[in-house]
């Protein structure tokens, strides 16, 4: 199985500008979480379940503000429904993996792995077709950087300056960016349809919490780039 | 142990919608325009997650963010590598914080 093993490799490198960048937002996580009374292990515990970036600071921060559990949980449950629409696009790219692989892949979709997963391929000079392989290898590589920071940053609260955290902060954002621009600049279709996603996000965002806005603005701007789709063909 | 059953809320609520497509979506015959709508959705995401958010970078000087992502989009109509990107937008945000 030399084949699958390069796979995993392949994912692996793919995966570790993500891993480097979510290590010192993990930090920052974790010594937010001991701020809200949470120990160590309990830190670690809820990046090993949840793995999910935004959802996790929304909920320490409400359990900083005195929050109940209900309405945590309840935040968390409606800023991860763009999840849905990733694992969507996801697991239609996954079709030919198996039932149990397409399960255990499904855990480990983020916003950064879904871009790196969705967009790598296309207009970059690094064409990947999605291998089983390539993706654990993408997956885990960015989980053990979101979970090892977690605990880090809840043992040693304090010790990235909060400079380096904002830094990488943007290079998340970067991340993003530098996977849209080479696709936006062949496609006029994905160029509206990123724009649009922006410009319906920021207003969405004058009357939409962040977890809805973005599910509303995503539904908007890739509709309007299939009409436009349709409408020259 | 209130902590764990809040752990434990939260990381069921966050497996549910990222799990669902991977039960259904291979069992429905979808349409040759869903299809293509589903190839369209990642670029509209990646427009929603990026903005407005990239302001909030830090929250206090929206301005770092903007000017972050403005290298970061100069370094990718370069053609550079995502690495470089990256690490482009980190060093510039590094700079000017530094500078400021």
């Amino acid at each position: 199985m030399i084949g699958s093993r390069e796979k995993i490799f392949q994912g692996i490198k793919a995966g570790s500008p993500l891993a480097l960048g979510y290590f010192p937002i993990a930090v920052a996580f974790g010594a937010l979480a001991v701020q809200a009374d949470l120990t160590w292990v309990e830190a670690t515990l809820m990046s090993i379940l949840v793995f999910a970036g935004a959802s996790q600071f929304v909920g320490v921060s409400m359990l900083l503000a005195g929050a109940g559990m209900v309405q945590i949980i309840m935040a968390t449950f409606f800023l991860n429904l763009r999840h849905l629409m990733m694992s969507m696009t996801l697991n239609h790219q996954f079709r030919s993996f198996s039932a149990r692989e397409k399960i255990a892949l499904s855990f480990g979709i983020t916003d950064e792995s879904f871009a790196v997963l969705a967009l790598g391929g296309q207009g970059g000079d690094e064409h990947q077709a999605l291998t089983p392989h390539y993706t654990a290898g993408l997956m885990i590589t960015a989980y053990l950087g979101w979970v090892s920071g977690s605990a880090f940053g809840a043992i040693f609260a304090g010790v990235i300056p909060g400079e380096i955290t904002t830094a990488m902060t943007a290079g998340l954002y970067a991340l993003f960016i530098g996977l849209l621009v080479p696709p936006i600049k062949k496609s006029p279709v994905y160029l509206t349809a990123a724009g649009a996603g922006m410009l319906f996000n920021y207003l969405a965002g004058f009357f939409l919490e962040s977890g809805w806005s973005i599910v509303l603005a995503t539904l908007c701007a890739s509709v309007l780039g299939l009409l436009i789709l349709e409408g020259s063909e | 142990m209130n902590e764990l059953y809040l752990i434990l809320g939260m990381a069921f609520v966050t497996f549910i919608p990222r799990l669902l497509p991977s039960l259904f979506m291979d069992r429905i015959r979808f349409p040759s325009w869903f299809q293509r709508w589903l190839k369209i959705i990642p670029y509209a995401v990646l427009g929603a997650l990026i903005f407005p958010g990239i302001l909030s970078v830090a929250p206090d000087q929206p301005l770092l963010g903007l000017l972050g992502g403005l290298a970061a989009f100069l370094l990718a109509v370069w053609n550079l590598h995502i690495t470089l990107v990256m690490l482009g937008a980190v060093l510039t945000v590094l700079l000017v914080q530094y500078i400021l």
